[in-house]
């Protein structure tokens, strides 16, 4: 009994691990973009996006970036965190009523 | 009607709705005091948010930063929108999942120490003091210039508005307030916005007016993209393009300091983290961070038009105009102080970057001052040079060159020409970015007093009525002491009022992410690690703009470090310090150790902390 009950505390464990894991990765891929368009594309790269212009408009590219670009990219970004981290929690809630049923 | 009666309607009803709501939210105890009972959907908390976020300097002053600053003014743009992607992956649904009261509260309990919650406190009550005095001014101002009102009668009756729904409904009543706040604010933001999108470019969406040709009846000719007509204007009277990258001061360096700091400034913030507090779950704290930056993108993304537009219309409705073909708006806002004309004797105006310069504005001079100034230019005028002085060259020495930053907003409507219920508008939407981000600044001071310092540190034994009642008194306080700073303004407010964001950077952020995602860090490096990163921002800052030190260049940047992005500096300090120190001392406990990993378990999966059941609540 007391041997059942420390595995399923050990796979809770390792569960949370997994999802801790996972929700480190996202969120590093999320940040690399956040600081791509706001700091790289806006300011970093600004003077060199500059010799482009957004076909069909007047924006230079860097001056886009930094007045609406990134504001239109870091939306997206807490939104693409939003849908990945709700269903990685219920991945991660199923993980754990599993471990549950077996212990 | 008059423009005049329109913003009396305007502002009545708007302050009628938030009273009729502060009474409909009146609280009863603490929960829903600090954090509304934690039962504030996402989207509402979103809109907020956003109100408690967009302050009067993002409503009246950011659009006319930009439209003098140009490509540079994206640091306000990307950095005051840039923290919410940092505040939503790194902060938020960990805070939330916590679920107590304040931020001092988390900094206190994860570091298990009362030295870590009182230097929290300390940065709360300050970051909080300096900024919600710029609010209170901001809603005299308004009063004053829409209503021709005296600016103290202005601050008494915004003061008033404030203590009635901040001390009734607490989190809860600010809250629901503020969602109402939002509306009139971005409603005011974007009628005007559309207005003038449509008369310049034809496009009904400013945001895309920006990228747009002008209409020909405008430009003369079809096809000239707004932009550029623009920077060719900006060229010919020797202003740097408008779309140019790094002028001036502005280098790469400091645009990066600047947006940055600004970016971790807002994810620091204690009042816009204590919103996060307040909704159901983790999930909802998530889905609230994105509602906020959608909520605050759409005027983000209309304020760059907006400064765009305005830029064109200052520069074409003034430059080379005698004062019969004057716009009346010029009339009326002269009298305010925020643009003067300085003739050079021709009767035209002329407005440039260089020495013939025309266009000035009083700043804070007092009208005495302008009058001599003013006089005196006159002397010089009609005795041709031999007497009196140049009123150009004198208020040029005071860098008071071009119009106030603050006419681009509350002007353009009548820039435009449009109609004067429009313009009224404007007034009652002033008024809502400032008294919601008031109201929610004044709640994070009484929280940190009463609740951090009252009950978890002085009288941990006080009874629910008791600290019902301690919140109440201390936000009833503050709202006077704020109302006192907006009347009297002592000279550093608002020269600090953009610090507050660099001191947050360089405190709560490197605090709360380590405590968060490393197990390791204990209390002695976290303290060390916040007081050496706020001692060295405050100092930087303090001996900047007060004692006129030069500004650092670290040996490795060809301009100083602007105080405005110190707090990039200040951050990486705090994190060094902490992460060098962390080696050199023990872990944290059992308990802490427990705590944090009950704040990275999503709500739904683990037992959840409640705050009735959660230890010493």
């Amino acid at each position: 009994m007391a041997a059942s009950t420390d595995t399923t505390g050990n796979k809770a464990a390792r569960a949370l691990r997994r999802y801790w894991r996972a929700n480190i990765r996202f969120m590093a891929v999320l940040l690399g973009l956040w600081a791509l368009a706001g700091l790289g594309a806006g300011i970093l790269f600004a003077d060199a996006l500059n010799a482009y212009r957004i076909s069909g408009t007047g924006f230079p590219l860097g001056f886009w970036f930094a007045h609406q670009g990134s504001i239109i990219v870091f939306v997206l970004l807490i939104l693409a965190y939003c849908l990945y981290m709700n269903r990685l929690d219920k991945r991660h809630r199923r993980e754990l009523e599993s471990t549950e049923q077996e212990g | 009607m008059s423009v005049q009666a329109w913003t009396y309607f305007f502002v009545a009803l708007s302050f009628g709705i938030y009273l009729f709501i502060a009474w409909r939210t009146r609280v009863r105890d603490t929960k829903g005091f600090y954090v509304a009972g934690q039962g504030v959907p996402a989207a509402a908390n979103g809109m907020a948010t956003a109100a408690d976020w967009m302050s009067a300097a993002s409503f009246i002053s950011m659009a006319g930063l930009i439209s003098t600053m140009g490509y540079a003014g994206g640091v306000y743009l990307m950095g005051w929108t840039g923290g919410y992607v940092l505040l939503a992956l790194l902060l938020a649904p960990y805070l939330r999942k916590f679920g107590h009261y304040t931020v001092p509260d988390f900094v206190g309990d994860r570091f298990a120490s009362d030295l870590a919650r009182i230097v929290a406190v300390t940065c709360a009550i300050f970051i909080s003091f300096t900024y919600v005095a710029g609010q209170m001014r901001g809603v005299g101002v308004v009063f004053s210039r829409f209503l021709e009102v005296d600016i103290h009668v202005g601050v008494i009756i915004g003061m008033a508005i404030v203590f009635i729904y901040a001390t009734l409904g607490g989190m809860k009543g600010i809250t629901w307030t503020q969602v109402a706040q939002y509306w009139v604010l971005i409603t005011a933001f974007l009628i005007p916005a559309i207005a003038i999108s449509i008369k310049l470019t034809g496009s009904p969406l400013p945001q895309a007016g920006l990228g747009s040709t002008l209409e020909p009846s405008i430009a003369g000719q079809s096809g000239v993209y707004l932009l550029e007509k623009l920077n060719q204007i900006q060229t010919d009277l020797g202003f740097s393009s408008y779309t140019a990258t790094f002028v001036g001061g502005w280098d790469k360096v400091n645009v990066f300091c600047v947006a940055l700091a600004l970016m971790v400034g807002t994810a620091g913030l204690p009042h816009v983290l204590v919103r996060f507090y307040t909704v159901k779950s983790v999930r909802a704290a998530r889905w609230s961070a994105f509602w906020a930056l959608l909520f605050i993108s759409l005027l983000y993304l209309t304020a760059p038009a907006t400064a765009a537009f305005a830029r064109y219309y200052m520069i074409d409705s003034l430059n080379g105009k005698t004062a019969q073909e004057l716009p009346s708006w010029f009339e009326n806002w002269e009298k305010t102080g925020l643009i003067l004309w300085m003739d050079n004797g021709d009767g035209v105006m002329r407005y440039s970057a260089g020495e013939d310069n025309e266009i000035f504005r009083g700043g804070s001079l007092s009208a005495a001052e302008l009058s001599t100034v003013q006089v005196a230019h006159r002397a010089w005028l009609d005795s041709e040079g031999a007497d009196g002085t140049d009123g150009r060259a004198a208020l040029r020495a005071l860098g008071l060159t071009g119009p106030d930053r603050d006419i681009i907003v509350l002007a353009t409507p009548e820039m435009a020409e449009l109609a004067s219920w429009i313009i009224a508008l404007v007034a009652a939407g002033g008024l809502a970015a400032a008294l919601s981000t008031a109201s929610g600044l004044l709640l994070v001071i009484s929280a940190s007093v009463s609740h951090d310092l009252y009950y978890r540190v002085l009288r941990p034994q006080a009874s629910e009525k008791q600290r019902l009642a301690v919140g109440r008194g201390v936000i009833g306080m503050a709202v006077v002491v704020a109302g006192i700073f907006g009347i009297y303004p002592p000279g550093f407010v608002s020269q600090v009022v953009a610090f507050a964001f660099g001191l947050a950077a360089a405190s709560f952020f490197p605090a709360i992410v380590l405590g968060i995602f490393s197990k390791r860090v204990g209390t002695v490096p976290a303290v060390c690690g916040i007081v050496a990163g706020i001692g060295f921002t405050a100092f930087y800052i303090i001996a900047c703009v007060f004692f006129n030190m030069e500004t650092w260049t670290f040996g490795l940047f060809t301009n100083g470090i602007n105080p405005q992005g110190i707090g990039t500096i200040g951050m990486l300090i705090n994190f060094a310090v902490t992460l060098s120190l962390t080696p050199l001392f023990p872990r944290p406990g059992p308990e802490v150790e427990a705590m944090i990993d009950s704040v990275r378990e999503p709500e739904e999966a683990g037992p959840a902390v409640m705050i009735e059941t959660a230890p010493e609540h």
